[in-house]
């Protein structure tokens, strides 16, 4: 079953930091179910374009519409998992408690599920910062999962974590979106790229400037700057 | 060398005048800390996630507070409670009560301002977070007090630190009367202006044992929390 939160209309979205433009009209359509990777160089945009589309960012103009409505609309309907996980002061359990009370009063042992799921049952009384990056990253998949979102946001999730834990949670992301979950994610990792996305968004200079099937990016990208990318060329 | 010993057998044999001086000061210090506590924490934590008009003009307000005379607040409350003042038919003047409301214009500011740079910090790195939970209000607070109890007992601590060696404010609106609201800071200064060293250096010895307690939880507590990574 499609996301609920589809399409994804994304219409001339501008956004100003210290007087640059770090998104400069940004239009975008994302209609397709599945896994959508942004990619792009560094500083062009990316994260703060998932930010918006999460609501964390009000945009300086433009508008975002999920689902044909406005993201404040379904705010609970999205979850997004961070590059830097923030985990409360509390054990690995109550971290997941907090995130979805009503499940820990009606059914705890689908917390433990969750736990299971990450391969974190075992640590679910420890204090949950005393985790290692990639634990507490599997953490913030599995509080970002309880909800069963109808779109899923991660922000470079897997950067340096080791290749076991990379793998598991791409299982994870894959399995989820199987079940109808829109994902978009943003990676630099190519190789992430290639064997999770169905389609690439690539970004560059605060614009969206390729828009394509994954399989189409990754082997007759027509952007300049896309291909420079691909190729490792270092984009300013 | 006398003295001392003097002091310390006044203690050792749990002297009553000693121990009923005590008692009042931790009695007042205890209550003062409580009311301060429950109106600080959720204001502290109001003011550092909450942006309004005027809201750095609070917090300018309450760190000027922070520093003020512990005399001057004990005046306003002697001006607040004497018979011709706005709270002079409580008559609360020279009570402990009086002690109590002087300790907590003392200490409140203290621990509210604390407070805020608490929870401020945690603030920066959980807004996101909650925003993108659906985290707002009252759960919000309540999260925010629970993930800095530890910072937050610190706080807590050194507002009663503050209470309990507090002289200034308690003995203008306290009276240091005797069985009634001498404290342990009144007495001493009262006993030493009599040159009765023996009971005042028993008060000091005691007050310096509490100071020492109570530093000592700080750092027990920052030690705990630090090994668990809830700091």
């Amino acid at each position: 079953m499609p996301s609920a939160l589809l399409p994804i209309r994304i219409s001339d979205l501008h956004l100003i930091k210290g007087g640059r433009a770090v998104l400069g009209g940004v239009n975008l359509v994302i209609e397709e179910p599945g896994i959508t990777v942004i990619m792009g160089p560094n500083g062009a945009g990316k994260s703060l374009l998932l930010r918006c589309l999460h609501g964390l960012i009000e945009p300086d103009q433009g508008q975002i519409t999920l689902g044909h409505r406005r993201i404040a609309d379904c705010r609970k309907q999205q979850a997004m998992v961070f590059q830097q996980p923030v985990l409360l002061r509390r054990t690995v359990l109550q971290n997941l408690s907090f995130a979805a009370p009503e499940i820990a009063k009606t059914n705890p042992q689908h917390l433990m599920h969750a736990l299971e799921a990450v391969n974190l049952a075992d640590r679910a009384d420890q204090p949950a910062r005393m985790l290692s990056g990639g634990e507490q990253q599997r953490l913030s998949l599995a509080r970002a999962l309880l909800s069963q979102p109808a779109l899923l946001l991660l922000d470079e999730a897997t950067a340096s974590m080791d290749p076991a834990s990379v793998l598991l949670i791409e299982s994870l992301v894959r399995a989820q979106s199987a079940q109808g979950t829109k994902v978009i994610l943003v990676s630099h990792d190519q190789g992430q790229a290639r064997r999770l996305a169905n389609e690439i968004v690539f970004v560059c200079n605060g614009q969206v400037v390729e828009q394509s099937p994954a399989n189409q990016f990754f082997t007759a990208s027509q952007n300049p700057a896309a291909k420079a990318y691909l190729a490792g060329e270092i984009l300013i | 060398m006398d003295v001392l010993a003097e002091a310390f057998r006044l203690i050792i044999t749990l002297d009553e005048d000693l121990f009923e001086i005590l008692w009042l000061s931790i009695r007042v210090s205890l209550i003062a800390l409580v009311i301060s506590v429950t109106l600080s924490l959720p204001l502290g934590t109001y003011l550092a996630i909450t942006q309004f008009p005027g809201r750095k003009f609070c917090i300018l307000l309450l760190n000027a507070l922070m520093g003020m005379p512990p005399v001057v607040v004990g005046l306003m409350v002697y001006m607040l409670l004497s018979r011709s003042g706005p709270l002079g038919f409580l008559g609360l003047l020279y009570t402990p009560s009086a002690m109590i409301i002087a300790q907590v214009v003392l200490i409140t500011p203290i621990i509210t301002a604390l407070a805020i740079q608490v929870i401020e910090n945690l603030h920066q790195e959980y807004r996101d977070t909650f925003c993108s939970m659906g985290v707002t209000g009252r759960r919000a607070v309540a999260a925010y007090l629970v993930d800095a109890r530890y910072a937050l007992t610190t706080c807590i601590l050194a507002g009663f630190g503050r209470a309990i060696a507090e002289v200034g404010a308690v003995i203008i609106v306290g009276g240091n009367i005797d069985h009634l609201t001498r404290v342990m800071t009144t007495a001493i200064a009262l006993e030493t202006s009599k040159g009765n060293l023996t009971l005042a250096l028993s008060l000091g010895t005691v007050l310096l044992a509490l100071s020492l307690l109570v530093n000592a939880l700080v750092i027990g507590v920052r030690e705990y929390a630090g090994k668990r990574q809830y700091a």
